[in-house]
């Protein structure tokens, strides 16, 4: 019975493995649902930020801002958010694999690119890629809260206000549902005609202390709240990706653990069947 | 039954606050104003401050503190778009700096964390060799 034994240790270190896998899908699935609602939480602001903007643009057509103006597009600013661990499955990957598709077709073009990386993984993925980093944020946790993403969208925006770069996009992973989550790239600015239509009906305002000092401070604003519904809705798919893949681990532990089974009593079988023989041998030549 | 006017609270991590008030007072910039229903519609920032909702029926009025942010007044609704975070030029100015350092560190310190990430892929890679040439090994004891 030579391999008996390691073939049980076996066993044992994939069921240890296995309960690991198994916690961290329940884990996952608590705090998906969390991360879930919380995103719904932002919705709102975003919306009312959005009517209050439209009702802005409506009162004062003549009045652009640098973040409406479209200019010629020589630099790109990239906020990637990604997630701050791993373990859960292809989520980051192939949002930066997709990406870099997008990357090559700006650099066939001519166009040079800045990134801003939220979350470790982006931020390992781009260092080793050799991209310019100008302004990062990880370890943002479960509850990211919107005053660690302040400082690094706000180099971004000043760099757009400076004429660094003309263009600033968000990459992000899309929460479908909890099987799928599509990788997504938005423009943030300038901001795109789409977002300042569609109103019902507007209201002649009075704006204090004055519409363009309140329409630059909601733009930047948007901008944020946007980045941080972005990073929201990433922590809900890392969550959901995890718990997933960590299904398909605990599954194939289980599959592995039935595969080893059948090995190790094959193996007890054929010690005992050789014992048998053997005395049954010995006694005979008796 | 007064006259009502409808709340929003809302800031950019979750809803604080929506529901009716006969009266609602809030830090704007040029002074605190009091929002009666049907005031004129008027859009304002808001300076570090306490909103207060007076809901009418009796009860004390809620309070919220709000570190800034816009104010939205329709006739019939009142919407606040309240930062959580407190806000001003040079704090602002002080994190995009911290954002822009954290990076330039990064960079420039790719021993750490790079590296670590790099040794850490390399780990499972001979991880899965080393559990490949074991099961060749086996299978061919058996």
């Amino acid at each position: 019975m030579a391999g008996a034994k390691e073939i049980r240790t076996q066993i044992g270190s994939i069921k240890n493995t296995s309960k690991i896998t198994k916690a961290m899908e329940m884990v996952a699935a608590s705090k998906m649902r969390k991360a879930q609602s919380r995103m719904a939480a932002t919705r709102p602001y975003a919306e009312k930020m959005r009517n209050v903007i439209g009702h802005l643009f409506h009162a004062h057509p003549e009045y652009k801002h640098t973040f409406m103006i479209e200019r010629e597009v020589k630099r790109i600013g990239y906020i990637i958010v990604s997630s701050d661990r791993g373990l859960c499955g292809g989520l980051n990957n192939n949002l930066f694999r997709r990406l870099f598709k997008e990357l090559k077709e700006h650099r066939d073009a001519g166009v040079e690119v800045d990134f801003c990386t939220i979350g470790n993984k982006a931020l390992g993925f781009f260092g080793r890629f050799g991209g310019n980093i100008v302004s990062q944020a990880v370890h943002l946790g479960d509850t990211p809260h919107i005053e660690n993403l302040i400082g690094t969208v706000k180099v971004m925006l000043d760099a757009y206000a400076d004429g660094k770069i003309d263009r600033i996009s968000i990459a992000y992973n899309h929460f479908v549902n909890t099987m799928t989550q599509s990788p997504t790239f938005e423009q943030l600015v300038p901001i795109p005609s789409t977002a300042e239509e569609e109103l019902k009906h507007h209201w002649d305002y009075i704006y204090e202390p004055g519409s363009k000092e309140v329409l630059e401070n909601l733009l930047g604003r948007y901008v944020e709240s946007l980045v941080y519904q972005a990073v929201v809705e990433n922590g809900a798919c890392e969550q959901s990706a995890r718990m997933v893949a960590m299904k398909a681990a605990s599954d194939n532990a289980g599959d592995l653990i039935d595969e080893l089974q059948l090995i190790y009593n094959k193996a007890r079988q054929a010690a005992i069947t050789q014992e048998i023989s053997e005395i049954v041998g010995g006694a005979a030549a008796v | 039954m007064a006259m009502t006017i409808h709340v929003d609270i809302v800031s950019a991590e979750g809803e604080i606050f929506s529901g009716l008030a006969e009266m609602v007072y809030a830090p704007a910039v040029m002074g605190e104003v009091g929002i009666a229903p049907r005031h004129t519609p008027l859009v304002t920032q808001l300076k570090p401050g306490e909103v207060r909702v007076d809901t009418g029926n009796s009860k004390e009025m809620q309070h919220f503190y709000v570190s800034g942010g816009i104010l939205e007044i329709q006739p019939h609704v009142v919407t606040v778009l309240a930062d959580t975070a407190i806000r001003a030029v040079d704090l602002d100015e002080a994190a995009a700096q911290e954002a822009k350092r954290r990076a330039e560190d990064a960079m420039s310190d790719r021993s750490a964390e790079f590296e670590y990430a790099k040794a850490q892929s390399e780990l499972a890679e001979a991880v899965a060799q080393l559990r490949a040439i074991e099961r060749i090994r086996k299978g061919k004891r058996s």
